[in-house]
């Protein structure tokens, strides 16, 4: 990439940008930090708290329990849904009729409105009304998700693996199609087997669109909360509560805001510091 | 080993259509079908669910305004984006980094952190309930994926590109509506079909910014299904009805998306 030019002018061009970002993000950011330190019991009258809700939160075995399900959720749908990606964006048709149609049904339940992907597959997975229900019931498996924490953590994990996996898709697949034609020929002159060709032209040619798949539903399940919420409402008991779900029930359903407000905080700032982890390492990798 | 590839995705396919199909089949039931008996399709073949929704205005309403505001929002996003992502390919200006990355951090805020503060914010702006507030609210995620999807794309442009067109004279917001636009113009289609995605799916702002004169379908639907008992069939119908807006943009799309993605860094 050729040098940048320096030139402060540019601020106008990025004006528009962060105007509507800042409105949206740091008003509501500060009245966020306002509630953090604060205890109110109603009729909008308030005592400043100092750091007491944040010493709670971080002390408080509801709040590691959660954490403990968040991290555990996303760890094993990232495990499962790049790998399952790669393979299938590895064995889609390459030219002609049939990308499209590949390309389109896969795109399908991207755009499909969180609760209705939760409200479908809660009908889908329900024992006596639900095709999954009554299958894996047929097979002799006892299962009901609004039952058993096992099954509920199948189901919620099945349920994101076919609502996000084709996002893992259409990256990889758009990065292999930028590998020129030549690569492969040349790898066949040279006698390379298909694991050959994979491992030094496939994946370092996906690098950079898995770092992004990897970010975005890295960020995305740790947001986690319409989905799981519609289809066992965090259940049983506590099983699927995940973080956003948590913090929901503590803000509205409780109408703690203190409390909710110092998790918040602290929820937001893992998810900036995992981030910036990753961001860091990415963007020194690309610079070698 | 060769001929068994085609296999794969045409399991994966047959597993993501599953749950659609079983969707598909509640919608054409009636709701004592669907309590009364397990069947693979519909025996009592009805198209009373999708009339209720034709011809109740709650029910299409909800459909109008989330199209609205998917739309305004698309818009925002985008032509806020361009410049943006303009300035960050070609300049490099005091804070660049820290900009861009700060932008990014909004893409990470959990919506559930800001749902209670959104809607203090809109409602003392006068904007509750209204399409601009969902528009706007969504702004928040969908313009860093945005500049950050077309800042791929504009850097795959060989700067020399604007270099010649200053050498024939054309002024700047000539060059870029003129030459610049159409030449990322599938980068552009990938931002706005990842705005609308990001848009239409979710749930949890548009819910708290809206009563009634905004709500979006989805809304509509948690609702009815808490309120007039467990009235399933029309709760399929309803959500299957939510899977067409975006089949069709990306039917018009699936072009750009692996050509797209492939052409821009992203």
């Amino acid at each position: 990439m050729a040098m940048k030019s320096t030139n402060q002018k540019a601020w106008f061009f990025v004006l528009p940008v962060v105007v509507l970002v800042a409105f949206n993000a740091l008003i509501p950011l500060m009245t966020v930090v306002n509630y953090s330190v604060q205890e109110t019991f109603g009729n909008n009258v308030f005592f400043f708290e100092g750091v007491k809700w944040f010493e709670d939160v971080l002390h408080s075995e509801r709040f590691h329990a959660s954490l403990l399900r968040q991290l555990s959720f996303t760890g094993i749908i990232l495990v499962i849904e790049i790998p399952l990606g790669v393979a299938i964006a590895l064995t889609m048709p390459q030219k002609g009729f049939w990308v499209s149609v590949c390309l389109v049904l896969m795109a399908l339940p991207l755009l499909i409105p969180w609760n209705v992907v939760g409200a479908m597959w809660n009908i889908f997975a329900l024992p006596d009304i639900g095709l999954l229900g009554r299958m894996i019931n047929g097979i002799g498996i006892d299962y009901n998700f609004t039952q058993d924490p096992t099954a509920a953590w199948f189901t919620t994990i099945l349920m994101d693996v076919w609502h996000w996996t084709s996002l893992v898709v259409l990256l990889a697949y758009a990065g292999l199609r930028s590998i020129p034609e030549a690569y492969y020929q040349a790898a066949k002159i040279d006698g390379a087997g298909s694991w050959a060709v994979f491992r030094h032209i496939q994946l370092p040619k996906m690098k950079r669109v898995l770092t992004i798949a990897i970010l975005l539903r890295f960020m995305d399940s740790f947001m986690i909360y319409t989905e799981p919420f519609v289809l066992t409402g965090g259940g049983p008991g506590n099983a699927t509560t995940f973080l956003s779900i948590d913090l929901v029930k503590i803000a509205l359903g409780q109408f703690d805001l203190g409390p909710a407000a110092a998790m918040s905080l602290i929820y937001f700032l893992i998810v900036l510091l995992l981030c910036w982890v990753f961001y860091t390492l990415m963007m020194k990798d690309e610079d070698q | 080993m060769k001929k068994a590839t085609w296999l794969v995705p045409t399991i994966y396919i047959l597993f993501l259509m599953l749950p659609i199909y079983w969707l598909l089949n509640m919608s054409f039931k009636t709701t004592n079908e669907i309590l009364g008996a397990f069947t693979l399709w519909p025996q009592d073949f009805t198209f009373e669910n999708y009339m209720t929704i034709f011809t109740d205005p709650t029910w299409y309403n909800g459909y109008l305004h989330s199209l609205n505001y998917v739309v305004i929002n698309t818009v925002i996003s985008v032509s806020a984006a361009l410049p943006a992502a303009y300035a960050f390919s070609r300049y490099s200006f005091l804070g660049d980094k820290h900009l861009f990355f700060w932008l990014l951090t909004n893409r990470m805020a959990p919506p559930a952190v800001f749902a209670l503060p959104f809607f203090q914010l809109y409602s003392a702006a006068n904007l509750f309930d209204t399409p601009i507030a969902v528009a706007l609210a969504h702004c928040l995620f969908n313009i860093p994926l945005a500049v950050w999807i077309l800042e791929g794309f504009m850097s795959g442009v060989p700067k020399e590109l604007d270099e010649t067109a200053y050498v024939d004279g054309y002024s700047f917001p000539r060059f870029f509506v003129k030459i610049f636009i159409p030449t990322i113009a599938a980068g552009i289609g990938v931002a706005a079909f990842f705005c609308f995605m990001f848009s239409w799916v979710e749930l949890l702002l548009a819910k708290t910014l809206t009563s009634v004169a905004a709500k979006p379908i989805a809304a509509t639907m948690t609702r009815t299904a808490s309120t007039s008992g467990y009235e399933l069939g029309l709760l399929a119908a309803a959500g299957a009805l939510t899977i067409i807006p975006g089949a069709f943009v990306i039917y018009f799309v699936r072009n750009h998306i692996a050509k797209g993605f492939a052409l821009g860094r992203v």
